[in-house]
């Protein structure tokens, strides 16, 4: 296999030229991984709620079927929410992506191995639930591929990307949940929110 | 909320009458919901009350005591029903939901409150308005033993992580008990739960369900 590809570098590609595209981070590495690309006023980083993120993701996408929702985050926070990718498979959202950065492990409790690095493959169980495309992802070329998939929202897509188990400096995210909440809603829905919700 | 209403009384009677009768053969029998005579199901009253609120998203794991509200919900095309494989998924779903500017409602029983209690630390945290209706069961006149530690703690366990919670034991008090609840939920900004309590939707019997044309809530 060649070298594995890392993963502030793939999650930079995926935001450039973001535009309205809203994102979620799922608990632990990846909320560190979407602040290092540039904190945003429609990121929304997890402090907690380990499991929730391609949830919170399908209520977002639900909400603004116009709007790209991507969520990206880690295999151990996506093994814990395996049902969500049956539900979200019977909804059908088109404008919805899910990318799992797979480094089979559990980073931030002391590098203890996860499911995925025994085999289990995510986006396979996303295919046979349902997704309309899913995707396992070990290469640069791949990886280029993937914006534009998630721009043409033909979705739901989930992408399992297998990426280096390295441990790099935390990029903390504004830590006040409200405020991450609001900063978003104020974005998405307009500063007339705060005064008519 | 014990009380019973006064329309209430003659079935309130009624039901308090058949368990006598069951007990002289063995085992109590289930207990009777507690419905005004000739009344329609809650569920006809707290639809428009959903509707009237703006509600969009409706995440649910059924349960008996919910079908009726579900059947109407899924009748309603301005609203997104969101079948659910684990209750908490509908935490992480609604949080998401007021992100993106719709408003939601979970229904569940009160046995999938335990599955969600870390989850309802993001509504908590994030101070997001969240209504949950919960149908309870292990409580009134229950008949299955595993539901009750769960059913008894619901309460307390919501109350524990941050939850608001009030209840409704008659019929009668559902309605204005969600109606409550919603202005609680979205003019607070709080996650807040109703829980209906067992002795409006009635106690399985399940030695009745042994039978070919068991009804569920007989």
């Amino acid at each position: 296999m060649s070298e594995l590809l890392h993963r502030r570098p793939v999650v930079k590609e995926l935001l450039k030229k973001r535009g309205d595209m809203v994102v979620i981070g799922g608990l632990g590495a990846p909320a560190w991984d979407i602040t290092a690309a540039g904190d945003h006023d429609n990121n929304f980083p997890l402090w907690g709620a380990m499991g929730s993120a391609a949830m919170i993701g399908l209520g977002l996408a639900l909400a603004q079927p116009k709007r790209r929702v991507l969520v990206i985050t880690g295999d151990g926070e996506m093994l814990m929410a395996l049902g969500a990718l049956a539900t979200i498979a019977v909804q059908k959202p088109k404008n919805l992506s899910i990318i799992v950065l797979d480094n089979e492990h559990y980073g931030e409790t002391g590098m203890q191995r996860t499911h995925t690095g025994y085999g289990v493959d995510m986006a396979g169980m996303a295919k046979a639930a349902g997704f309309a495309r899913t995707m396992n992802i070990t290469a640069q070329k791949d990886v280029l591929r993937l914006r534009p998939l998630i721009d043409g929202m033909r979705g739901p897509l989930f992408a399992q990307v297998k990426i280096d188990a390295e441990k790099l400096p935390l990029v903390l995210p504004p830590r006040e949940a409200s405020y991450i909440k609001n900063r978003m809603r104020i974005s998405i829905l307009g500063p007339e929110v705060a005064l008519h919700q | 909320m014990t009380t019973v209403s006064k329309a209430a009384r003659p079935a309130a009677r009624a039901a308090a009458r058949r368990p006598r009768a069951a007990a002289a053969r063995s085992a109590p029998a289930p207990v009777k919901p507690v419905m005004p005579a000739g009344s329609s199901h809650w569920a006809e009253q707290v639809h428009p009350m959903l509707v009237e609120a703006g509600i969009r998203q409706v995440g649910l794991v059924p349960d008996a005591g919910h079908s009726r509200l579900i059947q109407l919900c899924e009748a309603d095309k301005s609203m997104r029903i969101v079948r659910l494989t684990t209750e908490e998924e509908g935490v992480g779903l609604l949080a998401g939901a007021w992100l993106g500017g719709d408003k939601g409602v979970l229904l569940m029983q009160s046995s999938g409150v335990g599955n969600c209690i870390n989850m309802l630390s993001l509504p908590v945290a994030c101070s997001m308005p969240l209504l949950i209706l919960v149908t309870m069961r292990g409580d009134h006149g229950e008949f299955n033993a595993a539901q009750v530690p769960m059913g008894d703690s619901t309460q307390a366990v919501l109350e524990a992580v941050g939850v608001l919670v009030k209840r409704a034991d008659v019929a009668a008090d559902v309605p204005e008990m969600v109606s409550s609840g919603l202005r609680l939920a979205f003019n607070t900004f709080r996650p807040v739960a109703i829980l209906i309590g067992q002795r409006v939707s009635g106690a399985k019997d399940f030695r009745k369900l042994t039978k070919p044309t068991g009804d569920i809530n007989e």
